[in-house]
């Protein structure tokens, strides 16, 4: 049992009956991070799976203030709320921007970099679910190498995924990390140290999609797992620019007993036409990426 | 969020059950054995993975652990998370449900 279990934030800020999906990621992530943001939080949504969520005019499923912006001003909203915020003298109060990763990977990237450049003061949250699944699973540039989604319907996606953390990095942003709703504590514990930083700050969380990735509800904190367990995912915290492993994955890191990619793969209809070519360039692009990552953190 | 503020021509207030009593999606329903649930047995604060992993936040920590039927999507993350296998997804409509 974890022992900080009972030291969580008992109230819930996301009421039940919402619009989420059986066993969707997203609310269990969603759930942990309003727990650790608390009151005195202004929340800002794009477009996203999240709006839904929050609900349809004049009922709202989150107790927290939510602005709802359009697709590609999510960070830029941000930036005026923080301004707005400075003005009045309330600067007690935490701006959170919540997108997708169509949100952050493509569309919102532009007010993203703009505001990390400016260093505006908030944090900025991704939730990565590797696709437009609001729309129905459309390809995004965070879709994995061999997932069939609506775009790519007959030879799946070709490119890899793009590296947000690293253009993220590049910013020399206060506080990147990522985190899982497969540790919910992990979760919970990385926003609580997120709101107490100042500068921008940017988190990302890989959630798994039930009807998008094509597995059975009940199975989404064990998805979520494996793609630890894989590396997949990697769960670090980059503080000023210093790297390190956290969690599962520091212990991964130490004992490097990853599991093959297929583990992850195979549950997966959104993969089962991978070919073995790609399923190789893609373990390939996961050990390059996890090399790297190990240099970083020896520094 | 009592107050109106009114340069806000349009805000939502927030309530329980936005998209109506979500229970109706279900298919399968969990059912808890609480001679196995861990709070149960050791009659103290124990364990609640189940409300830890809800992602509808439905689960009541207590003793003994209480679902609200309602709001349950029936997603099956408690059944498959319990490490006592106390929670079993039973076919909506069962008799021993």
């Amino acid at each position: 049992m974890p022992e900080n279990l009972f030291k969580v934030n008992k109230e819930e800020y996301m009421l039940p009956g919402n619009r989420s999906c059986q066993g969707c990621g997203l609310s269990l992530a969603y759930r942990y991070a309003l727990k650790a943001l608390r009151e005195n939080t202004i929340l800002t949504v794009p477009a996203s799976c999240l709006t839904v969520l929050h609900g349809l005019y004049p009922t709202t499923s989150v107790t927290i203030p939510c602005l709802n912006c359009t697709f590609a001003s999510t960070a830029a909203s941000a930036a005026g709320l923080v301004a707005g915020l400075a003005a009045t003298g309330r600067t007690d109060t935490t701006v959170v921007a919540f997108a997708g990763d169509g949100g952050t990977y493509d569309i919102g990237i532009q007010a993203l970099s703009g505001a990390a450049e400016r260093g505006t003061d908030f944090i900025f949250v991704c939730y990565d679910n590797e696709g437009y699944m609001n729309t129905g699973t459309q390809r995004s540039s965070a879709t994995p190498m061999g997932a069939i989604t609506t775009t790519t319907p007959i030879l799946t996606k070709e490119q890899n995924k793009k590296d947000m953390l690293k253009i993220m990095e590049a910013h020399d942003i206060a506080y990147i990390a990522t985190t899982t709703p497969a540790y919910p504590i992990d979760l919970y514990d990385k926003f609580v140290k997120a709101k107490r930083i100042k500068g921008t700050r940017y988190m990302q969380i890989h959630v798994p999609c039930p009807p998008g990735w094509g597995y059975p509800p009940r199975d989404t904190v064990k998805m979520a797992r494996l793609a630890i367990e894989t590396g997949v995912f990697v769960l670090f915290e980059m503080e000023n620019g210093k790297f390190r492993f956290t969690g599962r994955s520091k212990s991964l890191a130490e004992k490097g007993n990853r599991l093959p990619l297929i583990n992850y793969i195979e549950r997966q209809d959104r993969f089962k036409k991978i070919s073995d070519e790609q399923l190789h360039s893609m373990q390939k692009f996961i050990d390059n990426k996890w090399n790297e990552y190990q240099k970083k953190a020896e520094g | 969020m009592e107050k109106k503020d009114k340069n806000i021509s349009a805000m939502s207030t927030p309530a329980i059950g936005e998209a109506g009593f979500t229970g109706d999606w279900r298919d399968m329903k969990p059912v808890i054995d609480h001679g196995k649930c861990i709070p149960s047995v050791k009659n103290k604060p124990a364990c609640y993975l189940c409300w830890l992993y809800c992602p509808e936040g439905v689960i009541k920590t207590g003793i003994p652990v209480e679902i609200d039927m309602d709001y349950c999507k029936g997603c099956g993350i408690c059944a498959e998370e319990c490490p006592a296998k106390a929670i079993t997804m039973v076919n909506e409509g069962d008799e021993n449900g």
